[in-house]
């Protein structure tokens, strides 16, 4: 395997952590609560996605329909979980979401029962494709396609759109965002459910790199958190840097260094969390 | 000394001064009565002690310094791993290796908190989980001397003083971790109405006002964790001495959210606290869980949210709220 | 320098307990501090003046460490301090106030004073030996507040108080904790106009060779107060001179178009 591959694979990964954490970063940074309960909702996604496929349905429908199902938990969660915690500190919110998570597994787990679920992908999705001077797998293809049309998307949409305009407002100074007529609860509903969605889609299509298991939203809770707060909270351009920096860093280090990934990744992680406490690119309302 | 100042003097921070004298009667002789009409629960008698441990070392964390840790259980875990080490290469002196894993977590936390101490808020937070994925995944990597998934077995403990073996039924156990528990509770009830106990206590409320008048806050934040991951690390002790083994749960998230779930329902700041919410977990877990971990981690997951939406105070906010009553009570029906 | 030489100084008031050279800070495009000059001798008497925004809290924020100059140093009794932080030049004696109360809340205000108190006799640290140590800071806290008329409110949470009241606790903290240099933001905004007494005279009553720098909008109380007075605006040192010869000022009153100068 060339270090061309192997970076590539990096990057891969890295798109999987940025479609799942670019809804975290969002709502951190937008409503300003600690979010312990993100890595839910890609698990639920996952688990729907993986009965369904399991039932016969193709593949993206499969996935779309897993995303619509995690956006909507979103949306009920954040009416019942979240909203109570916007006036409190960040102890309540920390220990609200993570019990949150607990009940999503505990849930989870009895309704689809404890084993690990797999997700086979279609079959154009398995095989190899060439690019160019090797074959590559088209999965990984796939996903490097899927995150950067995504971050495309994204920049055309928050950062070019009224939407956008109205987001950002409404992170940077929520009071003015109230005055000047923006229905800051709506939005706040909308984006959480909107991140919730990508989180679901973000499981689903990441399954083959991040396994569906019964403690995935624990256990990958710390990497999609590490991600938001390396980028910097609130910062979706942030996440991405961040995502791919270190989902190369991992796969990199996992490939060199397979008895000190683990070390490596999470002391890389400690070393950028104590240079730029505020992330990488912290976002303006953070500076 | 006029009555009402001498009343301030004493009165911890943010506690009625009347919690003293009865207030430490209860918990103490329920504990002791214990050994003796629950000879049956004795081990989960001392599972409850070493949660009270546990938990009264995040309350010092947490409570009191207002510092936001989701990575407690790497200071438990760490204790117990070097407890059980201890006893297997060392020496098997259960006092001996008691205070080599408090020293050990404790200076764990020295390390730990001088890098991460001076970040706040959320970040703050995720250092505290990202270090706690990092000892668990040390000790996970290190299976040759962790014993990995499979945890560490064969911890074999000399008698306690060289006098009291530690029996099948834990009646050793038991009074040795009630013992230590006292030692620690009485020096962390001392520290709490110190000087330094208040500047915590300052710290947690306003940062700028303690700068302002020239409190080293980052010297007494690292102070306090060590000292609270030094406690943590007592507790893991106990625990990998008591029940001669030690795995990896120890160490992870659903450990700290436990040890996390207990104090608060507890109830914050109150010392006391962390015993109403131990022998709830205890009790709960022995009913409901055991079982199935997953149902575990719903009793777990429903009590944290419960607590913060509807008991804000935790059991002590309920048992001031009686006491109260019951007072308001009496005075009515005792004419002077 | 010797004991003789000092005196010798003190009595000149030739040697500055703080000086400020060339401070310089913006936050972005706005600038708040340009270049400023000051020197504070053992017991001054200034008071600093200037319309909303001209950077004085910004100033106070610079000489504690609060916030980082641009450029510039701060010099405390002639050693550079830059690069001390911001609780060591507190226990240097480089002491301020709040212009918007900075208390411990949940706290009651004896025990505010008491622990400030304790961080001045550096007993902060104590953990299992302090009876007697912690005892005396209550005892002196106790006479701290009844000499600001607290006396009846010392076992009240703070949050409880007042905010005329809450202001009067800022500054017996301030003064609790024996400053060199006490800088005052503003120390009678919100105190109802009976209760300033009590700030003039307790500030009367420190010694004589603690400088004093007050912000203040309130031309009574600075006119009453200060020897020496500095009007800034939008970042620098605009004039300064005898409370006559500001009260005289047109560049002055220009400046506070529509604000009376007494
Ligand atoms: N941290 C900061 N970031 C950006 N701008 C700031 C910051 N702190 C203060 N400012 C701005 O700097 C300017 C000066 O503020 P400062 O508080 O020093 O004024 P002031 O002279 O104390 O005014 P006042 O009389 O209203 O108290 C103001 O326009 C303020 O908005
Ligand atoms: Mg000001």
């Amino acid at each position: 395997m060339s270090e061309f591959t192997i970076v590539l694979d990096g990057i891969a990964y890295g798109m999987v952590l940025f479609i799942i954490s670019v809804g975290l970063t969002v709502t951190m940074g937008l409503m300003r609560v600690v979010n312990l309960a993100h890595g839910s909702f890609a698990m639920i996604g996952g688990y729907v996605a993986a009965v369904a496929v399991g039932a016969g349905v193709p593949f993206i429908a499969a996935a779309f329909g897993a995303a619509l199902v995690a956006g909507l938990t979103g949306a009920l969660a954040e009416v019942l979980v979240y909203r109570p915690l916007y006036r409190k500190g960040e102890l309540a919110q920390a220990l609200m979401t993570f019990g949150f998570t607990f009940v999503v597994i505990a849930a989870l787990t009895a309704i689809f029962g404890t084993s690990i679920k797999t997700l086979p992908l279609p079959e154009y999705m398995s095989g190899l494709v060439d690019i160019g001077f090797r074959m590559y797998p088209a999965y990984r293809l796939f996903l490097i396609a899927f995150g950067l049309a995504l971050a495309l998307a994204l920049w055309l949409g928050i950062d070019r759109s009224l939407y956008g305009a109205r987001l950002r407002t409404a992170v940077d100074n929520p009071r003015m965002a109230g005055a000047v007529g923006i229905n800051v609860n709506r939005l706040f509903q909308l984006t959480f459910a909107g991140g919730c969605a990508l989180a679901g889609l973000g499981g689903v299509v990441g399954s083959a790199l991040l396994p569906l298991e019964p403690y995935y939203a624990l256990r990958y809770l710390v990497l999609f958190l590490v991600v938001v707060g390396v980028g910097g909270v609130g910062n979706f351009k942030g996440s991405f840097v961040a995502a791919i920096s270190l989902g190369v860093i991992d796969t990199v280090a996992k490939y060199f260094l397979p008895s000190a990934a683990a070390y490596l990744f999470y002391g890389a992680v400690l070393a950028l969390l104590l240079w730029r406490p505020d992330g990488l690119m912290p976002a303006r309302s953070a500076q | 000394m006029n009555p009402e100042r001498s009343r301030a003097t004493r009165s911890p921070p943010a506690e009625k001064p009347h919690a003293a004298g009865w207030g430490h009667l209860l918990p103490w002789t329920a504990a002791l009565a214990f050994y003796f009409l629950g000879a049956d629960f004795l081990g989960l008698g001392t599972n409850a002690l070493i949660m009270v441990l546990f938990a009264l070392s995040l309350d010092l964390v947490l409570g009191y310094a207002g510092i936001i840790t989701m990575g407690h259980a790497a200071f438990f875990g760490f204790g117990a791993y070097a407890a059980g080490l201890c006893a297997i290469h060392v020496t098997n002196d259960p006092v001996t290796g008691l205070l080599i894993a408090t020293a050990a977590a404790g200076i764990l936390g020295f390390v730990t908190g001088t890098l991460i101490l001076h970040t706040k808020g959320v970040t703050l937070m995720m250092l505290t989980l990202a270090i706690g994925a990092l000892v668990a995944e040390v000790a996970n990597h290190l299976r040759d001397y962790t014993g990995g998934d499979d945890g560490l077995h064969g911890i074999r403990m000399a008698p306690l003083l060289g006098a009291f073996r530690f029996d099948l039924w834990g009646h050793t156990a038991y009074l040795y971790t009630l013992a230590v528990l006292l030692a620690w509770f009485a020096l962390a009830w001392r520290i709490m109405r110190s000087p330094f106990g208040r500047s915590l206590d300052g710290i947690r409320q306003n940062v700028r006002r303690m700068r302002a008048i020239g409190t080293p806050v980052w010297w007494r934040m690292v102070a306090v964790y060590s000292l609270g991951a030094a406690m943590a690390g007592t507790a893991g002790a106990l625990s990998a001495q008591t029940t001669r083994a030690v795995g990896l749960t120890a160490l992870e998230l659903l450990a700290s959210g436990t040890v996390l779930m207990v104090l608060i329902l507890g109830g914050t700041r109150r010392l006391y606290g962390a015993f109403a919410g131990a022998v709830v977990y205890v009790v709960v877990q022995d009913f409901a869980a055991q079982v199935d971990p997953f149902r575990w981690m719903f009793v777990i997951g429903a009590l944290l949210m419960a607590v913060v939406l509807f008991l804000e105070n935790g059991l002590m906010g309920i048992i001031d709220f009686a006491a109260a009553r019951a007072r308001s009570l009496w005075r009515e029906q005792t004419p002077r | 320098m010797s004991d003789a030489e000092a005196r010798h100084a003190n009595t000149l008031g030739a040697a500055p307990v703080l000086s400020v050279r060339g401070l310089c800070k913006s936050f972005g495009a706005l600038t708040v501090a340009q270049d400023i000059e000051l020197d504070l001798p053992g017991g001054a008497r200034i008071g600093l003046i200037g319309p909303n925004g001209a950077g004085k809290t910004s100033f106070v924020n610079l000489l504690t460490g609060m916030l980082r100059p641009d450029a510039g140093s701060v010099l405390l009794e002639d050693r550079a301090i830059d690069r001390l932080r911001p609780e060591l030049r507190v226990r240097r004696g480089l002491v301020r106030t709040h212009q918007i109360n900075t208390l411990l809340a949940e706290t009651p205000a004896l025990e505010n004073v008491a622990i400030a108190i304790a961080e001045r006799k550096r007993i902060g640290w104590r953990m299992l030996r302090y009876g007697t140590g912690w005892r005396a800071c209550l005892d002196e806290a106790e006479a701290r507040l009844a000499a600001m008329g607290l006396g009846d409110d010392r076992l009240r949470l703070v949050r409880e108080l007042p905010y005329g009241k809450q202001r009067l606790l800022e500054i017996a903290i301030a003064l609790a904790l024996k400053p060199r240099v006490l800088l005052l933001d503003e120390p009678a905004a919100g105190v109802p106009a009976g209760e300033t007494r009590a700030i003039h005279e307790q500030l009367g009553d420190l010694p004589q060779d603690v400088a004093i720098l007050m912000i203040e909008h309130d031309m009574d109380l600075v006119f009453r107060f200060a020897r020496e007075i500095v009007v800034m605006v939008q970042g620098r040192v605009l004039t300064r001179g005898s409370p006559s010869e500001i009260a005289n000022d047109d560049r002055v009153r220009e400046v506070y178009l529509g604000r009376r100068v007494r």
